[in-house]
């Protein structure tokens, strides 16, 4: 994180319980070598968050996932476009490919594993434009207060008020007849569609905390050595915003996955022949009574994915803040 | 807290407006119309599609129509179907969805709160010991295998090897035993999360201490000093929990062919029933509204330490 000096201080003030304990342990273990660095509260997270195993897990989950989606196309004994298996739809694992071929005849296991670069752009492309459009917004609402707080509450109520599945569907499908459908084979407009839809949580939350953050000492100090607005919303009160948004982002990849395959699955998502795990499953359905393991594996994967993202989100929210409930 | 209550609901207003606002322009920005071949599922004349254009007054330029829309609204019209189902008002339509919704809800949130409370008071009460656990396994998966999946597994064990429910379809109690468990399954392990950690908080406060000093039996200490506590954010949550469960059922309703409002909602869609569309969009938005509003009354209600000016 490159937020300044002072206010990292000022983070491991508010943060003294931990930090402490978190020095008096590191002590404990390098006696001899007096620790002098300061350790701020990312640092002091990380030591937190590696000792949650179900965490753990879920990272270690997560980057076997990311080597997956990279490595895809090497991992993969087919392309996942392919009729390889075309007198065998439909078939069972083991009686065409590892795991099976689908109702035209594509390989399950060269499809799913294609699959973790849909579900993993998904999740982070949308957060990455959840957090583009909520944080800016959020924090210019906190900061400023008066009419531009109100103009951008409001839109936020309305977006509050607005189911974001309905929106999701209601985008998705303006923007299927766009010319930018075809776009990453359907995904660009399903990162539009639920960015757009999903930005209104994070907003609101980096609304409070600026609000919270901004009466606080350090805030002033700096504008009293004369610093822009825009200098202590950047360097002041964003970073030390950025633990609950963190947070909030992680439990927000595993609803973005779960949107994606949820319109894809009812068939108004990505384009085939791209294999979305959530696609795999509409395609296999109709043969769900003699072929049901090429549902069961897209479904698996799913859960496990958001499994993993869960996990971490759980991790990460104990670790930012220690004072709160453990194992909850 | 009068007038708090009225200025919450005056928000209402430009809030359902923008909402209107919002949906009414992506509508219509949508390519495509009402009278497609497509929507229609036949082939119509140009003809045609131009009176029919012309009878639902499609051609006057779009802050017209939506002025007209609203002013209609007020009230109480919401005009008829052109495409899905023509001519009929969509009052009726809805009328007719809502109804399986909202059943569907009910049973769901019913499932959910016999379930959920108690288990989450067993965890808390049984503390890192085995129904804790499973309570813990239960509430991690059910916040991250999606409904629909859920809803697969069950259909392939249920109706796929046993033969026991049908796939699809809504009217008889068997029809609705899988979509109901498939609607409450996220939400009741959110729920018995919720009411675990809330009951935690619970065990370790004074009053609780105080109550078996006085020698309450231990029964009456968990019910009625810390179940009634450990209630307040379970209760605050119900409204929101509602309207989740109303709103988020139209995967289930398209998972499982049941003719509900959120079914309605994909097939208006699909087939640019503008009408229906705005009506369905404008009714969930309205739960939404009022589900946040309640929780706000409620907390001031249940916990008198609460005010509002």
């Amino acid at each position: 994180m490159a937020g300044s000096r002072r206010s990292d201080d000022v983070q491991i003030a508010g943060n003294a319980v931990g930090s402490i304990a978190a020095q008096a342990e590191a002590t404990r273990v390098t006696p001899l070598v007096p620790s002098r660095r300061s350790r701020g509260l990312w640092s002091d997270a990380w030591r937190r968050l590696r000792k949650n195993k179900l965490a753990v897990a879920g990272l270690i989950i997560i980057g076997l996932l990311a080597l997956i989606a990279i490595f895809a196309p090497l991992l993969a004994p087919y392309n996942f476009r392919d009729v390889v298996h075309s007198g065998h739809t439909n078939a069972g694992p083991g009686e065409a490919g590892l795991l099976g071929a689908d109702n035209l005849g594509r390989d399950i296991l060269s499809r799913l594993l294609y699959g973790a670069r849909i579900s993993l752009s998904v999740g982070l492309v949308v957060q990455v434009v959840v957090v583009g459009i909520g944080i800016p917004l959020g924090a210019i609402a906190g900061y400023f207060g008066g009419w531009v707080d109100s103009l951008i509450s409001r839109l936020i109520d309305i977006m509050y008020a607005f189911p974001t599945l309905l929106l999701i569907v209601l985008l998705s499908s303006a923007l299927r007849e766009s010319p930018i459908k075809q776009l990453l084979g359907g995904l660009f407009i399903i990162f539009i569609a639920i960015g757009l839809s999903s930005w209104v949580g994070d907003a609101r939350l980096m609304r409070g905390q600026i609000i919270s953050l901004k009466s606080r000492e350090y805030v002033e100090a700096a504008r009293s050595i004369g610093a822009t607005s825009g200098r202590i919303l950047w360097k002041h009160l964003i970073p030390n915003a950025l633990g609950p948004i963190l947070v909030s982002v992680t439990f927000g990849v595993p609803g973005a996955i779960f949107a994606e395959a949820a319109l894809s699955y009812l068939g108004i998502g990505v384009i085939p022949p791209t294999p979305s795990w959530g696609a795999m499953i509409n395609e296999g359905y109709p043969a769900i009574f003699y072929s049901p393991t090429q549902v069961l594996l897209p479904g698996l994967a799913i859960a496990i994915t958001m499994l993993s993202f869960t996990f971490l989100g759980d991790g990460l929210r104990d670790a930012l803040d220690p004072r709160g409930k453990r194992g909850v | 807290m009068y007038r708090y209550v009225v200025r919450r609901i005056l928000q209402m207003i430009p809030t359902l407006l923008g909402v209107a606002v919002i949906t009414f322009v992506v509508m219509k920005a949508t390519p495509g119309g009402p009278f497609d071949d497509a929507s229609l599922g036949k082939r119509v004349s140009p003809e045609v599609v131009a009176r029919l254009d012309a009878k639902y007054g499609f051609n006057d330029p779009l802050p017209v129509q939506f002025v007209r829309y609203v002013g209609h609204a007020l009230r109480g019209d919401f005009g008829v179907s052109v495409s899905l189902q023509q001519g009929t008002s969509v009052s009726s339509i809805i009328k007719q969805g809502f109804g399986k919704t909202v059943t569907l809800g009910l049973l769901a949130l019913v499932v959910i709160i016999a379930f959920a409370i108690p288990l989450g008071v067993i965890a808390a009460l049984r503390q890192n010991r085995l129904a804790d656990y499973i309570s813990l396994i239960f509430a991690t998966t059910g916040a991250s295998v999606p409904n629909f999946v859920l809803a697969i597994i069950l259909v392939i064990v249920f109706s796929v090897k046993l033969h026991w429910i049908p796939t699809q379809g809504w009217g008889t109690p068997k029809q609705a035993i899988l979509p109901v468990i498939t609607l409450a399954f996220t939400p009741m392990a959110f729920l018995t999360r919720i009411t675990r950690s809330s009951m935690l908080d619970a065990i370790n406060q004074e009053y609780v201490q105080t109550a078996r000093a006085k020698g309450l039996q231990e029964g009456a200490v968990v019910t009625r000093h810390m179940l009634r506590n450990a209630l307040i954010p379970v209760a605050t949550i119900a409204g929101p929990l509602t309207a989740g469960l109303l709103v988020g059922s139209f995967i289930i309703e398209n998972v499982f062919s049941i003719p509900g409002v959120g079914r309605l909602y994909v097939e208006a869609i699909q087939q640019r029933d503008y009408p229906v569309i705005m009506a369905t969009t404008l009714l969930y938005a309205l739960i939404l509204i009022l589900a946040n509003l309640t929780v706000d009354l409620l907390y001031s209600v249940i916990d008198p330490r609460v005010r509002y000016s």
